[in-house]
């Protein structure tokens, strides 16, 4: 089996597991009583509020724990809003490809009342800063940008797009949930205000992620309660959770240079060898992307078909096909970067894994070509092509 | 639970009557690119019976499981019976699809009737 959909979910660290094992079987107190027993959980928590922190170069009383990246995403962003509201601000820009926590979120906000505006992200996938910093007006609020895209894995000029909200007193909010553990991101270089972040996407374990905000910015409360997080987030603690997914985070960041190496070189071996399948396009830029990431859309297929044949020769890919996502309509994000319909629908998107090998390189390589065109054979689109019915369109 | 039943996953796996019928004298075309389902059935019909049919497919698992039975359901049958054949009868015989999915029936259900409205015109 080759499971590459690490950008779904990732495979637990063995250290993260034992981590968390030990503080579910030893260290159980509640890290709000203030016997001995409850302050040792509480050590294990700040512990982890430490090394998160330092991992980002951040503050540890600026990591507040969540269930996850959405939440976070969600705490962000609405909190924000709240801060913008009460000063009459009410103008929210963000990209047209960001994930559905934050455009559902936006969506909500507009139904209140608030101005949206979706940044392009033009062929490449990327924003450009300068488009940001046009469209900021008197009453913007915030700017939330992801740091690396979740489908195409394309990494945006965060650390532009920073300074100038710095310049322009805008707060600035990243969801990182791709990016945190993957590529180095450090909150003050690169002037980010709130970041979102999630440990299953690093080895830690699902139902576990962070909110970064700078000093300074209030939070508003998603859940009310108890004191935790600051009283920003009631609801007693996930210590084993949150203990592994530092665990976890500080195990990758440790290996990040040569799994980069790696992956990358992985990667690109397997973007070469796609590529040689006509009529097929990389989504997103070739260079600036995750290392991990590799995005395909193929012509005259669909991408349903295509995941459930690579199944059955043991390869878990995701794509972004109407089909996969139970709604009419292909991927918002591959939309967004002009594919057209019929050509979205033929995704595939591979995220390896950092124990990927050459040799699974080439079995990929070589499935997915098998596949495509297994597929392609009895594809009216794909006959309407050929013959010269239709044109091509990649 | 996976996604499909074991029929749906034999047909998409092993398609009946995959391909294109040179001699076809009724063929039918329904669905688009742009929803991601594209279904084409060519009949050839003789003395208003099915006597072979192929097809071909652009979609999901099940859109190509569901032509392949289709096609297996109205394959040497009189065009009595084929004119009745619904979606539901497909859905069925492929022992249920997700509901998300019952659509792919309801295109080879019309991929064959849009078949049969080219042969009429025809004679």
């Amino acid at each position: 089996m080759i499971y590459a959909d690490n950008a779904a979910t990732t495979k637990m660290s063995d250290a993260a597991i034992e981590i968390m094992i030990k503080h579910m079987k030893e260290n159980y107190g509640n890290p709000s009583s203030l016997y001995e027993f409850g302050q040792q959980a509480k050590e294990i928590l700040e512990a982890a509020r430490r090394d998160v922190a330092g991992i980002i170069n951040a503050k540890p009383e600026e990591i507040y724990f969540t269930s996850g990246g959405s939440e976070a995403d969600n705490q962000a962003i609405l909190s924000a809003a709240e801060l913008g509201k009460k000063q009459g601000k009410k103008h929210i820009i963000s990209s047209a490809f960001e994930h559905h926590a934050v455009l559902h979120t936006l969506e909500k906000l507009k139904k209140q009342g608030f101005d949206i505006t979706l940044l392009d992200v033009h062929e490449d996938g990327l924003v450009r800063p300068e488009e940001v910093a046009a469209a900021i007006r008197e009453d913007t609020c915030l700017v939330t940008i992801m740091y690396a895209n979740n489908e195409i894995g394309t990494i945006q000029p965060i650390k532009e797009i920073g300074a100038i909200c710095r310049e322009k007193k805008v707060i600035f909010h990243t969801d990182a949930v791709q990016a945190i553990g993957h590529v180095p991101v450090n909150v003050q270089e690169e002037n980010i205000d709130m970041l979102s972040s999630s440990g299953h996407k690093f080895h830690g374990p699902k139902g576990t992620g962070f909110l970064y905000v700078k000093k300074g910015i209030a939070l508003a409360n998603l859940i009310e309660g108890g004191s935790q997080e600051r009283g920003k987030r009631a609801g007693t603690e996930n210590v084993p959770g949150i203990a592994a997914m530092a665990e976890a985070l500080k195990e990758i960041c440790d290996n990040m240079v040569e799994n980069t190496a790696h992956i990358q070189a992985v990667r690109d071996k397997i973007i070469s060898g796609l590529a040689e399948i006509p009529h097929s396009v990389l989504n997103g830029d070739a260079v600036k992307r995750l290392p991990s990431n590799i995005n395909f859309c193929f012509e005259g297929i669909e991408g349903e078909s295509l995941l459930l044949l690579l199944d059955d020769k043991g390869i878990q890919a995701s794509s972004g096909s109407a089909c996969t996502s139970g709604s009419l309509d292909p991927s918002h994000v591959l939309l967004a970067i002009g594919r057209v319909h019929d050509v979205a629908h033929g995704s595939l998107r591979l995220s390896l894994g950092e124990d990927i090998t050459e040799t699974d390189a080439n079995y990929i390589i070589k499935s997915v070509k098998e596949v495509v065109e297994h597929l392609r054979s009895f594809s009216p689109v794909w006959r309407d092509l050929t013959t010269g019915k239709a044109k091509h369109l990649i | 639970m996976a996604l499909y039943s074991e029929k749906v996953m034999d047909h998409f796996r092993n398609p009946r009557n995959l391909g294109v019928l040179e001699d076809a004298n009724a063929i039918g075309e329904v669905g688009n690119a742009k929803c991601g389902d594209i279904m084409k059935m060519y009949l050839k019909i003789e003395d208003d019976v099915v006597k072979d049919v192929k097809f071909e497919t652009f979609g999901c698992g099940s859109a190509i499981a569901s032509s392949s039975m289709a096609t297996e359901m109205i394959k040497g049958k009189p065009l009595s019976e084929v004119e009745k054949l619904t979606n539901q009868a497909v859905t069925e015989a492929l022992d249920g699809l997700p509901t998300h999915k019952i659509h792919c029936s309801v295109l080879a259900e019309q991929a064959i009737k849009s078949a049969l409205e080219d042969y009429r015109k025809k004679i």
